[in-house]
């Protein structure tokens, strides 16, 4: 992708939105015109030239302003970043799948070259030229899975494993749907599972546990989450619920197509050469009402979908306030027409 | 956010003698007291060995409780006024521990999970720590927003002890923190609160 990158906001003046390629390469989640929960992973191997898959990490437009958003938050609370001391040696992991990720599928902004430990890492999009000595965190101004989070969009979370499960023991999370990594550190698989409701009883975290714990390095996997969210806003975070919850009871018939966005997230796996830990990202795409009903597959079946998700999943999702005024807006570009199978636009 | 009946809850299975050990640990508080004195009725020949009990004070029958633990046949019974000064006195006993040593705890959650905790601490398995629940149902809850710890908590919604916020007590709880998660009850529209009952007693 040849492109500038935005210079947009997710927060105050909410000045983000997607230019129309941006739209056209969105991961819309919806594969049928209805919800419901699955493990559906999939190994996490190139795609088309230009979707979001080509690449194990993608960089979009947003990138430089999504790393500023991050930016904000980690310096109004650090605890958005937290490693327990063991995950030394999964940060370093972390460092190296991002530096030789980006630096390989992005050349034109991105450089590593190594000789032996002495690493020279040039990210140039943000202004970043950086020697250091690969495994001593000394030489990095930050340790090197804050180092790295800070230079990558999407949430990244570390996972040990050890007896028989994962264990949630370090990560780097500011643009979350509601979930809090300072609680949720250092526990395990199930227990920060646990407030998801329906899927314990369906059994999907226990066949999920069971297929990462024998995850193989070289074989990383992915799937696609969603969720909704009010304004462009990135730091959905527990700790400011209380800032930001009032933007749920904003939603009119005249601003739904500005202010309800579909939040998608590519969530990929991948095990780690040294450590033997999980890399869990949580790359989050943002898409307007206004941006997706473009696509005239997506506002039909977006329709479809939210008019038949079950209770618990609207009240789980914190959609129950807007949903209804979303769906009667959303109601005008459904006309009832068959929509074909799989995500893509037709 | 409003939802209730969370799996991340943990559960307490009750003591049961470890009949491997060579030194049983307990710590108990309040109504927790019942739970050993049950124990060591019905299971009084699988428990060999010392035999070491830190006990909080905490409620009005506590004194009748701590006689009938010193009645028991065993090592010592640490009798302690609060919860804080037991864990203190808990952590002593821990580290002059040795192999075989096994943890017991039960009371309230409060006491169950910070003795998980500590256990935690020590490099031990929380699961190893034998728990069984007795006496109130009070939580110790901490706010998602201020990080601040309010204790004793019976009801749904409670205003933080630290920042004020009405919060809303999930069944999400965190080992590591020895609490449960309180989120914002009225974030999306101020003094809009659920019905406040008293639903741990």
């Amino acid at each position: 992708m040849n492109q500038e990158f935005k210079k947009t906001t997710f927060r105050d003046d909410f000045t983000f939105f997607n230019s129309p390629a941006s739209i056209k390469r969105f991961p819309f989640p919806f594969w049928e015109d209805k919800y419901m929960y699955s493990v559906n992973i999939e190994p996490h191997t190139a795609g088309a030239p230009g979707s979001v898959f080509e690449f194990p990490i993608d960089i979009n437009e947003h990138y430089v302003s999504e790393m500023a958003d991050r930016a904000i938050v980690l310096k109004e609370d650090p605890l958005r970043c937290q490693a327990l001391p063991h995950m030394m040696l999964a940060q370093w992991d972390f460092l190296e799948l991002l530096m030789t990720s980006m630096a390989r599928d992005y050349p034109q902004w991105f450089s590593l070259t190594t000789q032996g430990d002495h690493w020279h890492w040039v990210n140039k999009p943000l202004g970043i030229d950086q020697k250091f000595v690969f495994g001593d965190p000394s030489t990095l101004p930050y340790e090197p899975m804050e180092y790295m989070g800070r230079q990558c969009q999407g949430d990244f979370s570390i996972q040990d494993q050890r007896d028989g499960q994962l264990w949630m023991d370090a990560g780097v999370i500011t643009t979350q749907a509601d979930w809090s990594l300072d609680f949720d550190v250092g526990m395990n698989f199930m227990e920060w599972h646990g407030p998801v409701p329906l899927a314990h009883d369906m059994k999907v975290f226990d066949r999920a546990l069971k297929f990462l714990l024998n995850l193989q390095l070289g074989e990383p996997v992915r799937r696609l989450n969603w969720t909704m969210t009010i304004n462009p806003r990135l730091d959905t975070s527990p700790e400011n619920y209380n800032k930001w919850g009032k933007d749920r009871t904003t939603v009119t018939p005249e601003n739904v197509g500005d202010k309800v966005h579909l939040r998608v997230e590519l969530q990929a796996l991948w095990r780690l050469p040294r450590s033997n830990a999980i890399l869990f990202s949580i790359r989050g795409y943002l898409i307007k009402m206004r941006e997706l009903v473009t696509v005239p597959k997506w506002g039909r079946r977006m329709h479809r979908v939210l008019g038949t998700l079950p209770p618990e999943l609207i009240d789980y999702k914190g959609i129950t306030r807007y949903r209804d005024t979303t769906l009667e807006w959303l109601s005008q570009y459904d006309d009832g027409a068959p929509t074909s199978p799989g995500g893509g636009p037709d | 956010m409003l939802v209730e009946g969370i799996k991340s809850r943990p559960r307490y299975p009750g003591l049961t003698a470890d009949k491997h050990a060579n030194h049983h640990i307990f710590a108990a508080d309040g109504e927790g007291a019942q739970a050993i004195l049950d124990l060591f009725t019905n299971e009084s020949d699988a428990i060999k060995g010392r035999v070491t009990v830190v006990y909080a004070q905490t409620t009005p029958g506590s004194e009748a409780y701590a006689a009938k633990l010193n009645a028991l046949s065993v090592d010592i019974v640490h009798i302690m006024p609060t919860v804080e000064t037991a864990l203190n006195r808990l952590a002593g006993v821990l580290h002059a521990a040795r192999m075989g040593a096994r943890m017991y705890a039960a009371g309230t959650e409060t006491l169950i999970g910070f003795t998980v905790q500590l256990a935690q601490q020590l490099g031990m398995d929380p699961g190893a720590v034998l728990t069984e629940h007795r006496g109130t149902a009070a939580r110790r809850v901490q706010c998602v927003h201020c990080k601040g710890f309010t204790e004793n908590v019976t009801t749904n919604i409670v205003p933080c002890a630290h920042c004020g916020e009405h919060l809303l007590v999930r069944d999400h709880y965190s080992k590591r923190l020895a609490a449960f998660q309180g989120v914002c009850a009225d974030a999306e529209v101020r003094g809009e609160l659920p019905e406040i009952s008293e639903v741990f007693k």
